[in-house]
């Protein structure tokens, strides 16, 4: 079965790494990957997450304070 | 051999600083916040884990507020540089090191007035002569937390309090006091912290900080420098947020990862515990050295509340000289001189000659304190 992913696009990666350990606190699937070149042109990574966990992931995101530019599906 | 001169660099470190750093040399290697591969993202995540450690240590809310620089003096340098402008005034003390001077000096060629409020000579700050100095054009207080050439402590807390009242802000050096002395930014009202991981933090030489409390405000704090950060790389510009605005061009991986080490060490330890065993030793030192005919101890007579930092005098001997000797024939490492601080040495009554200085660690022990003691009595005994 495909699996449905989104990601999230941050400002920086420090910021992308801080979302990684807020959400592997909360037991979500998450991966950070490089961001697929059609979302942007930034060399840095990005938060790949399952679509269903998107609400979580807002509310993670949000509660930590962590700036970020979007989530996208991918 | 004996090393005593901790203040300078700490000597020697956690096992744990030199595993990590070999590790990422062999294991990691990458640049952070470049690439999108794992070895990358390792990186980054290691300055990242530095980052949370600094945090935890200072109690400072977010760990993207902690700026990496190369040492203690680019920290100062940023701060100075970049919140500083003509016409606007800048309130200092005479223990200031030459890393908080020479900028001072520097950009008061360019149109900045600088306040150098006078300490007593064992090296006290009355906190009122800092407010009284205050003046509408006033836009920073900055303060040598502890002194690298006696030891003692300025009143920080006290003294953010005056820069809250009167709404400016609060650079803090504390190169000799990260690590081995308690700090916290909310409770000390600081709102720059700038540190160097090289000493008391038991991190390599090339790692250091700027920690930006809650006042400070990033669009009134320009970088150092600016280039690569790997972010935003379509813009010509400076990236606008933390930590890319000041940190450009790839970090000190290697070092960060050996400093992160070094702040895990001194937490777990404890800085309590860290304190309490290197005021025992200060306090041995201090003892011991006071009763040797022909010795003179600089700072405060109680020796209570400072860092493991002594500046002492042999009578009709130079500082040089006793420094040779204690090398030469005893194996003991000291500082001799004016240990870049010109304005200390001048408040405390020992410029231009300047003093031997001692200073301990965590891991200095009774034993060598006891042995120094003896070297310096040897020394002294045919003054």
């Amino acid at each position: 079965m495909k699996e449905n992913y989104s990601v999230v696009i941050f400002y920086s990666t420090s910021a992308a790494i801080r979302a990684e350990n807020l959400t592997k606190k909360a037991n979500l699937k998450i991966k950070l990957i490089p961001v697929p070149r059609h979302l942007s042109s930034d060399c840095g990574i990005c938060l790949r997450f399952n679509n269903e966990d998107k609400p979580k992931i807002e509310k993670i995101l949000q509660d930590g304070k962590v700036e970020y530019e979007n989530i996208y599906k991918i | 051999m004996i090393y005593f001169d901790n203040a300078a660099t700490s000597y020697p470190k956690p096992k744990e600083v030199g595993q990590a750093m070999l590790y990422f040399l062999e294991k990691i290697g990458a640049s952070p916040g470049r690439s999108g591969h794992r070895l990358s993202i390792e990186a980054g995540r290691i300055l990242y884990q530095t980052r949370e450690s600094l945090a935890e240590l200072f109690n400072a809310d977010d760990p993207l507020r902690i700026i990496f620089t190369l040492n203690v003096t680019e920290a100062l340098n940023l701060a100075l540089k970049g919140l500083l402008q003509p016409g606007d005034q800048v309130i200092t003390s005479t223990m200031e090191h030459n890393s908080v001077m020479r900028p001072l000096r520097e950009l008061e060629k360019r149109g900045v007035e600088v306040k150098v409020v006078s300490c007593s000579p064992e090296g006290l700050l009355d906190s009122q002569n800092i407010e009284k100095s205050i003046r509408k054009n006033t836009r920073l207080i900055v303060l040598n937390h502890g002194s690298n050439v006696i030891g003692t402590l300025l009143p920080i807390a006290e003294v953010g309090e005056i820069a809250r009242k009167h709404n400016i802000l609060f650079l803090v050096d504390t190169a000799q006091t990260a690590g081995c002395y308690s700090l916290d930014i909310k409770k000390d009202n600081i709102d720059l912290l700038a540190f160097t991981g090289h000493k008391a933090l038991f991190g390599p030489p090339g790692t250091g900080g700027l920690v930006l409390g809650e006042r400070t405000d990033i669009k009134k704090l320009k970088p150092l420098k600016v280039g690569g950060t790997g972010s935003r790389s379509e813009w010509e510009e400076q990236p606008d947020f933390l930590p890319d605005i000041y940190e450009s061009g790839t970090p000190n991986t290697v070092g960060l990862s050996g400093l992160n080490e070094g702040v895990r060490f001194v937490l777990r330890k404890g800085i309590e515990k860290i304190y309490q065993h290197e005021l025992e030793l200060t306090q041995k030192l201090i003892e011991g050295l006071k009763e040797i005919p022909g010795v003179i101890v600089y700072g405060e007579d109680q020796v209570k509340d400072r860092v493991a930092v002594i500046s002492f005098n042999i009578k009709d001997k130079l500082p040089s000289e006793v420094g040779l000797r204690l090398d030469e024939e005893c194996n003991i490492m000291s500082r001799v001189g004016l240990h870049c601080s010109p304005a200390t040495h001048k408040t405390i009554g020992t410029f231009p000659t300047g003093t031997i200085r001692f200073s301990m660690s965590w891991f200095n022990t009774f034993e060598e304190v006891d042995q120094t003691i003896l070297a310096v009595r040897n020394i002294a005994r045919y003054v």
